[in-house]
């Protein structure tokens, strides 16, 4: 098998805090081949985002820490590279999108000038020409009138506008892979459409690979070939989209499918939601073993005894789960 | 350059007894000032000629995308934002003409919950003393005993624990949170709850803790629900009928299964085909529309979504559509669809 574009080996980030030390990603085990779209779900805290960032090394350290683990980039770890090491890797070679993109703007510069500038660290151009590079960009993710809208603030941009704008940005040096992390939580379900659609196209084009972050099944089932679902720090499943919502093996993963109400059965008409009981457990103090068992519905006392490897139980779907 | 509706004797259904319920042509213009005199330079049409009905026991949703108008008008029937214009019915009683006793005294039959329990629960009351105010403000209790009985009462129905009442909102988690939310509400026996967002800030799997709680709480209390939300999976399982909302307006309202199997306005079609469904194996036809919503200071004229429908003709920026019953029970606000 090839290398992956990205091996992520049991990656531990931690956070110290004045409560203690903060275990928010855990021993991850993840990777992405070449220009598939791998879908990183779980529920707030399950330390989805704090393993995107770690990619990137956009974690504030201190407070946080790499405890363990590898970040192996076309099988190079990132983890001991410098901050101008990672300036080269960064945007040229792994972009990211941000859930909320006017925190991601400047508001100070124009669109065009801020794409411009991306334009500019790879390569050497004039500003006129990479003005223009960055109105191919806006041209590129569909923005009407990209000539006039080069020279906008951010201000000026409706919510679904500006993600297109960091879409432009991000894929301007033509990343390999792009990072998104919830980027379309903030908008409505129609603008949500139009951006994951861009996305996708966008993927074709370049051939990117995608680590898309989200919380929400329906865009996972919709835009990924893979699925790593996360809980409390720990991966608990990995499987293609197809085993993930066809046979999901992971009690979390079972129970996440079925407390989503679904559009598509108004027919059969309304079964009760099954929730899960309980709540997440604090990352301060992660219980021993299964991260999950408190809230399991088939937990045994050997789940309380120690953490369960990640075992196969089918061709490219692992599990985390004594069962 | 507010354009004509249905007038509130087409939108009553026939058979219907009195509802619980009736809004009647709201309106709610908020004004936009500017220059150094803060004269009124504009207005965003926030809710812009609103009528439904609801019956007791019933739950309604509504539902629609940011700044369509659904919370203001959830607001403006409690009257917590002053409606421009229009008429809210409550039990036969004409909620725009009370005065501050009645219309306190109508709150306690009429309650809302939010999206953000956290903003909506004082940091420095215990959830006791939070439970505990709407009793005392309505006078529902002789004692403080009688208080904690049914503080604590209050917290077993919604699933919290009675010594959580010592307790601070912060030392609660989102999903608890929401339940104390639902407490409060609860606590004065009302009728109707108004739902705004109520589980948007939650994490699917608490969410659907919550949904669960808001079903049994109506079956148990035969409480009547107006639920706001923007997630139209939620609002599909929740609701008995549905109002979907699109500029200020409402553009569709039909029983829940007949609105998601046979849609009739070109939006509501649209915005169901948008939401992602999680099953691999369904490829659906998606609609996509182009654009963004317009501003609502200056919405398209006619009917306001022409600018994006796919089926729009010229005439449909001219002409205002209003809600016509084209099925029974089955409302839309459309020239070209039947």
């Amino acid at each position: 098998m090839a290398e992956p574009l990205l091996d992520i080996r049991g990656l531990k980030t931690w956070f110290k805090t004045d409560d203690g030390m903060v275990r928010a990603v855990d021993g991850v085990d993840l990777h992405i081949d070449r220009g598939e779209t791998l879908g990183v779900v779980g529920e707030s805290g399950c330390g989805k985002t704090v393993t995107a960032r770690s990619v990137l090394k956009l974690i504030d350290m201190p407070p946080g820490r790499f405890e363990a683990g590898q970040i192996l980039w076309q099988g190079r770890d990132l983890i001991p590279l410098t901050m101008d090491e990672m300036d080269k890797i960064r945007a040229k070679e792994i972009a990211i999108i941000f859930q909320e993109p006017m925190t991601s703007l400047n508001p100070v510069y124009t669109v065009g000038d801020q794409i411009a500038e991306v334009i500019a660290l790879h390569q050497k151009l004039s500003r006129k020409q990479a003005i223009a590079g960055a109105a191919e960009m806006l041209r590129l993710v569909e923005i009407p009138n990209p000539e006039r809208r080069v020279h906008d603030y951010p201000h000026q941009f409706s919510g679904g506008m500006r993600q297109r704008v960091m879409i432009a940005m991000a894929l301007s040096c033509q990343p390999k892979l792009l990072i998104a992390d919830e980027p379309t939580t903030a908008l409505d379900v129609t603008i949500q459409a139009q951006i994951l659609e861009l996305m996708q196209e966008m993927k074709e084009r370049f051939g990117m690979a995608i680590m898309l972050i989200t919380h929400a099944m329906g865009v996972v089932a919709e835009t990924c070939q893979r699925v790593t679902v996360m809980y409390a720090g720990n991966v608990v499943e990995e499987a293609s989209v197809g085993a993930l919502f066809g046979d999901p093996r992971h009690p979390y993963t079972q129970g996440l499918i079925r407390s989503i109400p679904r559009v598509d059965r108004s027919a059969e008409k309304k079964q009760r939601l099954e929730a899960i009981a309980g709540t997440v457990p604090n990352l301060l103090d992660p219980p021993p073993g299964c991260r999950f068992a408190a809230r399991c519905k088939f937990a045994m006392d050997i789940c309380t005894q120690g953490l369960p490897p990640l075992k196969e139980v089918g061709p490219g779907h692992y599990v985390r789960c004594v069962l | 350059m507010s354009a004509p509706v249905a007038s509130p004797a087409t939108v009553t259904a026939p058979d219907a007894a009195r509802p619980l319920l009736s809004v009647r042509d709201l309106r709610k213009h908020f004004a936009i000032r500017g220059g150094i005199l803060s004269r009124v330079v504009d207005k965003v049409h926030a809710v812009d000629g609103v009528s439904f009905d609801i019956k007791a026991g019933e739950t309604l949703g509504v539902v629609g995308e940011s700044g369509c108008g659904k919370s203001t008008t959830g607001r403006c029937i409690l009257r917590l934002i002053e409606p421009s214009s229009g008429e809210v019915w409550f039990q036969g009683a004409d909620v725009m003409k009370m005065d501050h006793n009645a219309l306190q005294a109508m709150r306690r039959d009429m309650q809302i919950i939010f999206q953000d329990p956290y903003a909506s629960l004082n940091p420095r009351l215990t959830i006791g003393a939070i439970i505990g105010e709407a009793l005392i403000i309505h006078k529902l209790v002789k004692s403080r005993q009688a208080m904690e009985d049914r503080v604590v009462q209050l917290l077993e129905t919604v699933g919290l624990r009675p010594d959580h009442m010592r307790r601070f909102p912060h030392e609660f988690s989102g999903g608890q949170r929401q339940r104390i939310g639902i407490a409060r509400a609860l606590a004065v026996e009302p009728k109707l709850l108004i739902c705004d967002e109520p589980v948007s800030a939650l994490d699917v799997s608490i969410q659907a803790q919550v949904i669960n709680l808001l079903e049994d709480l109506q079956e148990e209390f035969g409480l009547t629900y107006l639920f706001i939300a923007h997630d139209l999976s939620v609002v599909e399982h929740i609701s008995t009928r549905i109002a979907v909302m699109y500029l200020g307006r409402v553009v569709e309202i039909a029983p829940a299964a007949e609105l998601y199997d046979t849609p009739i306005h070109p939006y509501s079609e649209a915005l169901l085909s948008a939401v992602p469904i999680p099953d691999p194996t369904i490829k659906r036809k998606r609609i996509m529309l182009e654009g963004d919503v317009p501003n609502p200071i200056r919405p398209p004229s006619g009917c306001h979504f022409h600018t994006r429908c796919p089926i729009a003709r010229p005439d449909c920026s001219q002409r205002s559509p209003v809600l016509e019953e084209k099925r029974p029970g089955h409302w839309a606000a459309c020239h070209y669809r039947d």
